[in-house]
């Protein structure tokens, strides 16, 4: 539910980011979204033609990259991703010590302007 | 003609930047904080009347009560004998850096050793909005169910402290310790876990201890 104060992050930053490039409109954006950033971009996407209205975000397309999980198990070394979205301990040595690498992400990455 | 234009900005970037100035300001009263999430009745509000219980007598208590309506969160801390002020955030799933921003504006912090924010019961939310207090801890509690940490990852992974209530159950619930354990451990190794029971009292002691440690370290730094 946290999707509609984010959707609106996202415009205040596009417009910002749009504004000071001279833009006269945003025509898309390309956003990075973590596996376990408890981010669900349907939401964000439900959320957008309702805030961007009246922005020059107004009519954008959204594009949500998606950066897997992956994990470094700290007994053995060996980097693996989540199989099919769950967590388990390392396929290799079964070991529950991990650290995560990267899924946290939640930025936006560009935009295009005319 | 289209033109791309970099930008690579953390979509979180106005509440972190708000997050740290709240951090800054804490630091700068000497007061050592907290910010307590857990799911609707897990037990957050007992665990601030408990910690309250053991430490009014020695210290004095701030505490900021989050909920989407109401004012009894922020009643029971009153009664308990902190200073409270509630934040109804009118259905929003979290309480953000600019709404505690806002409620310690209500306070004098150089008056107080200890800030308690009880955020909104949600597993999700919460943990996408960085508050800038000292230490994030999670309420877990027995009837929830051992799969939390691997249904809710992104509130296990980036938490300090761990409190695991309502132990008293455990007898009566199908919950395997093991597994719930680790899931903990696999997105957040060698946590600090309390397991307690806030009808029992079990626990609690080791729960306040560390607490008064933070303090006196705090005040100390």
């Amino acid at each position: 539910m946290h999707e509609l104060t984010i959707t609106e992050q996202i415009v205040e930053i596009a417009t910002r980011h749009g504004e000071k490039n001279e833009a006269e409109k945003i025509t898309d954006l390309y956003l990075v979204i973590g596996e376990l950033s408890t981010v669900i971009d349907d939401s964000v996407q439900f959320y957008w033609d309702l805030i961007a209205e009246n922005t020059i975000c107004e009519g954008a397309n959204l594009h949500f990259k998606r950066i897997p999980a992956k994990f470094l198990c700290l007994e053995c070394d060996h980097e693996f991703r989540l199989a099919d979205g769950e967590l388990t301990p390392c396929p290799h040595c079964q070991s529950n010590r991990m650290k995560i690498l990267q899924g946290k992400e939640f930025h936006l990455d560009s935009i295009n302007i005319v | 003609m289209t033109k791309i234009i970099s930008i690579i900005e953390k979509v979180q970037n106005a509440n972190d930047q708000l997050a740290a100035e709240i951090q800054e300001q804490l630091q700068q009263a000497r007061l050592f904080s907290l910010n307590l999430m857990a799911s609707p009745g897990a037990g957050k509000t007992s665990v601030i009347e408990k910690t309250l219980a053991e430490l009014i007598p020695l210290y004095n208590i701030a505490a900021i009560d989050g909920d989407i309506a109401t004012s009894i969160d922020a009643d029971r801390a009153a009664e308990a004998g902190a200073t409270a002020v509630q934040i109804n955030t009118g259905g929003q799933c979290h309480i953000d850096a600019n709404m505690l921003k806002i409620a310690l504006g209500e306070f004098e912090l150089d008056n107080f050793d200890l800030l308690l924010v009880e955020n909104v019961g949600n597993l999700i939310c919460p943990a996408s909005f960085k508050l800038g207090t000292d230490k994030n801890v999670l309420i877990a509690s027995i009837p929830e169910g051992d799969d939390k940490p691997y249904k809710y990852p992104g509130m296990y992974q980036d938490v300090d402290a761990l409190i695991i209530n309502k132990i008293d159950l455990l007898p009566y619930v199908d919950f395997d310790m093991d597994y719930f354990k680790q899931g903990v451990q696999m997105l957040n190794p060698d946590l600090l876990t309390f397991p307690i029971s806030c009808k029992t009292g079990e626990g609690i002691e080791s729960w306040t201890n560390w607490v008064i440690g933070q303090i006196k370290t705090t005040k100390s730094s």
